[in-house]
């Protein structure tokens, strides 16, 4: 009998009134303070872990503490799966439309903390602001959005093969999805996922990273105002071990998990003893293939933001740039002139990278580059001071054999080198054992669908980079996982079909 | 028909029930409440009374042109043109809002203009509400398709938008109808010039209020109050209308449909009449049944398309059935709608009231048994009692055309293929409902009836996920649901050659 010592909170205090003694009082950079939950969110109330174990998160902009969070134990990850199953009962009589008016609340929450949740997001992962509450938070609204247009337009079908059977399927929801995400876009990625998981008719368990756990755990406040059931969404902070827990335990029904190839592997073989079908959104090392008809100063623009961008941990960063020969030194230098201009205005603008761990291992890719043999065109190093900073480092002349070619370092590190042909760009970036994305950028109409069809990759972007959009779907191929995330095909991961069968008329 | 000479734009108005609003009287033309061009007013009837309770603008073609060259430009140019799909859904999304915050004024719009019971017009809002939040949700969830021929080409389709729509509405359910022909055409792109029913404007108009309200850019909704003859005209033959939308008499859905073909083939779907079968079987719980056959011609005082007006019971519980029935539709109160207790309202005007009570006569000359009803509901207003006639033949008028109001006809069937061949012998074909507890009594009866929709074991459940129209002569194409896209969309193949 696990004992929980837990404070009852009505679902519908305002924001300025959530209480709970889960929660300690954070300061944010911006001067405002505000009551951050720290305890795990489960049937829409905070508590602490069974065995009281906390963790700290940390502010990768100065390296000190922000708060510290409970880690979900064993106990506690089979409190929160009991709860998100038995509140399938009648979450699964809830109708799509009904489903859809909770995440159109959901929404309207967001929008309402905006500023807040942004901030928190901010605080949190390093990330600059202004970007966080433009982008990633308007993306969580959007998405959110969205997917409760979905929630009532969840259609089977109707089949009469002959006269004597009428046949339909029923597109029902899994169950209990266990969610986990990573840190580099911890509450949009979590909407991410648990916007069509609720939509499709699901209840979760989401488990955000050890390193950015505050914004989903703050999201459990504007769960509990929405007005969702209690147990249909349960959010439990937690570590490495935490989502093991959960990715092997016998009564989740499906996963989805965006992280490392290294992580994802681990899932897919902790779900492969319950078989529990999974969703693996992983890693990239994208290729972007600058042709010589391109416009090379939108090129550059594009390809700058499409990996010095969230300091380049992003996983369908374009991290690998193919230059056609002609105009390759060109592409290098007006590269290297924009970053000098972009770091001029601002040396930190991409933002640090999320803790010293990180840091380290991006610092260990740029030494491996160097003794490799590859052209350090700029960058390279550490920048001293607080928080975990790097300059934003541009290799050139990398040859396909180097780790740096060819491993995901996931920061702000560029790697560069020439092809020929369009046959050369394609064989080469297709010899990346990744197929997440890959940026094009001609104006030839026929070499950019016939570079797209060519490339095996999950998403190609034609003359942009990174510029993803709810709509459409975001997932890759090989070792970039699969299962794609966004637009309708989202809704259908949290699906599987039942088929029925009416014999009309069949006798034996 | 009369001079604006003392008609303002707005008004105050206070309802029988208290509720006091503001209410639109003029045309509301690119984002703004106007006068006619022709100076032309028309009055307003409360039905329940009988009495003029005021008077709107009116829309004629010269109003027509202004509309569509609003709507036009608002297509072409302007924010509308450049807005993203997930926008045009936001904006359905908070006119839906606000349709839900205006609920009280709304139904009491509707029961003070169209006669029905408050407590049925609560729910028309409420199903307005689902409607335009349910279009709302698809507006940036309208895919085309990839399509492999051969390797030498990449094609795609798109479905886009036809244009400027042209949408005329009838007087039964007038926001409700507003909502289901609003929603999906804005949803996938188009603007819209849409007329009220004459005998019904003032909801629309409060509810185009709320449009501007929710941010539409003007031109984009344009609500015209008018009639038929002139204005509905107007709409059918514009020549830079692409689209029309008719729902109402099969008669006039005829005229439109020719006037759209003489002009310029614009597109054309019709939702029209209906003598929906209602049909009992033995193994049906027959309290419940009952209870449907009552919902299914008394809701709205049978002022409905889809009303299940010709009522077919096994001859096994033909008597039990027509009993519990007489007794079930004389329980029904009709009376005032502001009542909360009033079921049945009024009808919606005194040419309807004349028009229904002459098929009652026409009924009785045909020689039909009245079981009930067949006569007026007070002194005040156009009230009817509910009406059942029994020992009538398939080919009596009363069997055979709509009527349209609370008076139904009941009739025995000896078996599945005989309660068929019955429901089928109509030349309408929009809804239709079979009653019985066994699974392959309701499968078959659902496959052999031509109906555009069949309900089993309920009537008159429709909701705006579910796709609703007729066979035969109730009307061309689908409403509700993901078929009504296809109403406002126009596929476009763009085959592009690689070699």
């Amino acid at each position: 009998m696990i004992v929980r010592h837990r404070i009852l909170r009505l679902g519908t205090l305002p924001s300025s009134r959530y209480f709970s003694s889960f929660e300690s009082t954070v300061k944010l950079p911006t001067g405002i303070a505000y009551r951050q939950p720290t305890g795990l969110f489960i049937s829409n109330e905070f508590g602490a872990s069974n065995d009281g174990k906390q963790l700290t998160t940390y502010n990768p902009r100065s390296g000190k503490p922000i708060a510290n969070v409970f880690v979900a134990g064993s106990p506690d990850v089979d409190y929160a799966v009991q709860t998100a199953e038995s509140a399938l009962r009648s979450w699964r009589t809830t109708s799509g439309t009904d489903r859809g008016i909770l995440l159109y609340r959901l929404c309207r929450l967001i929008e309402e903390h905006k500023t807040l949740l942004g901030s928190i997001e901010a605080f949190d992962t390093g990330k600059p602001l202004d970007t966080v509450v433009a982008d990633d938070i308007q993306d969580c609204i959007n998405v959110t959005r969205y997917y409760a247009g979905w929630a009532d337009k969840i259609h089977g079908y109707s089949i009469q093969p002959f006269a004597e059977k009428f046949a339909y399927t029923l597109h029902e929801p899994f169950g209990v999805c266990a969610l986990i995400v990573p840190w580099n876009y911890p509450l949009m990625l979590a909407l991410w996922k648990l916007a069509p998981a609720i939509a499709a008719g699901n209840t979760v368990v989401l488990k955000p990273s050890e390193l950015t756990p505050l914004s989903s755990l703050y999201l459990g406040n504007l769960i509990t105002e929405a007005g969702f059931p209690p147990g249909v969404v349960n959010i439990l902070s937690g570590d490495g071990n935490t989502g093991a827990v959960l990715a092997s335990h016998p009564r989740i029904n499906k996963i989805s998990f965006t992280g490392s190839a290294t992580t994802g592997k681990k899932i897919m073989h902790a779900a492969a003893s319950n078989l529990i079908p999974v969703v693996l959104e992983l890693g990239g090392k994208s290729a972007a293939i600058i042709f010589e008809d391109a416009d090379l100063e939108q090129a550059v623009k594009w390809c700058y933001s499409g990996i010095m961008s969230n300091s380049g941990q992003i996983c369908s960063a374009t991290s690998r740039i193919l230059i056609q020969e002609s105009i390759y030194k060109k592409f290098v230098e007006m590269f290297k002139a924009y970053t000098i201009h972009r770091m001029s205005a601002d040396p930190l603008d991409h933002g640090p990278q999320i803790s010293d761990v990180q840091l380290e291992k991006v610092m260990q890719y740029v030494r491996s580059g160097i003794e490799e043999g590859a052209h350090l065109v700029y960058g390279g190093k550490e920048i001293i001071g607080p928080g975990y900073f790097m300059q934003p480092t541009i290799f050139a002349d990398v040859r396909d054999h180097m780790k740096i070619a060819q491993e995901e370092v996931f920061g702000p590190v560029v790697v560069m080198d020439k092809f020929t042909t369009q046959s050369d760009a394609i064989q080469r970036a297709n010899s990346s054992t990744y197929g997440l994305a890959s940026a094009i950028f001609t104006k030839s109409l026929t070499l950019a669908v016939d570079t797209s069809q060519k490339l095996e990759v999950g998403m190609v972007w034609v003359n942009s980079s990174q510029d993803s959009d709810f709509r459409v779907p975001f997932g890759g191929f090989k070792m970039s996982g699969f299962g794609q995330e966004l637009g309708e095909y989202a809704v259908k991961n949290y699906l599987r079909p039942k088929a029925v069968h009416l014999n009309l008329g069949v006798s034996l | 028909m009369s001079s604006t000479a003392s008609v303002p734009l707005f008004q105050k108005f206070k309802l029988p029930n208290g509720v006091e609003y503001e209410q639109p009287l003029g045309l509301f033309i690119n984002g703004e409440f106007v006068t006619g061009k022709e100076g032309k007013a028309f009055e307003v009837v409360n039905p329940s009374t009988g009495n003029v309770v005021g008077k709107v603008h009116e829309a004629t073609a010269a109003d027509v042109d202004i509309a569509v060259d609003a709507a036009e430009t608002a297509f072409y140019d302007g924010p509308w043109s450049k807005m993203s799909s997930a926008d045009r859904g936001h904006l359905l999304l908070k006119l839906a809002d606000l349709f839900e915050e205006n609920l009280t004024i709304l139904a009491s719009i509707e029961a003070f203009d169209n006669g029905k019971a408050i407590q049925l017009a609560k729910g028309d809002i409420g199903a307005c509400i689902g409607c335009l939040r349910y279009y709302g949700g698809w507006a940036d969830k309208i895919h085309g398709k990839v399509i492999e021929t051969n390797s030498g080409s990449f094609n795609f389709t798109k479905q886009e938008p036809i244009g400027v729509c042209g949408q005329i509405i009838p007087w039964n359910f007038p926001l409700l109808m507003w909502a289901w022909k609003i929603g999906p055409a804005i949803a996938c792109g188009n603007t819209v010039v849409l007329k009220t029913a004459e005998q019904t404007p003032l909801g629309g108009l409060f509810a185009a209020k709320l449009c501007k309200e929710a941010g539409f850019p003007p031109g984009v909704i344009n609500i015209l109050s008018g009639f038929g003859r002139t204005a509905g005209a107007a709409i059918a033959s514009h020549m830079k209308i692409h689209k029309v939308a008719f729902t109402g008499s099969t008669l006039v859905g005829r005229q439109i449909m020719k006037a759209a073909a003489e002009s310029n083939l614009k597109k054309v779907t019709l939702e029209l009449g209906g003598k929906s079968p209602n049909i009992v079987f033995e193994d049906a719980d027959i309290d419940r049944a009952v209870e449907w056959i009552n919902f299914g011609i008394y809701y709205n005082a049978g002022q409905c398309c889809c009303a299940g007006s010709r009522v077919y019971v096994q001859e096994s519980i033909y008597d039990k059935v027509i009993e519990a029935f007489r007794k079930r539709a004389q329980a029904n109160v009709v009376g005032n709608p502001f009542d909360e207790a009033t079921f049945q309202g009024a009808q919606v005007s005194e040419a309807q009231y004349n028009r229904i009570m002459s098929y009652v006569e026409l009924g009785k000359k045909e020689g039909a048994k009245v079981e009930v009803g067949g006569e007026r509901h007070g002194n005040e207003g156009y009230f009817i009692k509910p009406t059942v006639f029994s020992n009538v033949t398939e080919d009596m008028r009363i069997m055979q055309e709509e009527i349209f109001g609370p008076v139904c006809a009941i009739a025995k069937f000896k078996d599945l293929d005989d309660a068929i061949s019955k429901g089928n012998s109509t030349t309408y074909g929009l809804a239709s409902a079979v009653h019985t507890g066994s699974l392959s009594t309701a499968m078959e009866v659902a496959n052999r009836l031509r109906a555009g929709t069949v309900w089993v074991n309920s009537y008159n459940t429709l909701h705006w996920a579910l796709p609703f129209g007729g066979y035969g002569e109730s009307g061309i194409g689908r409403e509700l649901g993901k078929e009504a896209l296809r109403n406002y969309t126009q596929v476009k193949t763009v085959s592009i050659n690689l070699s």
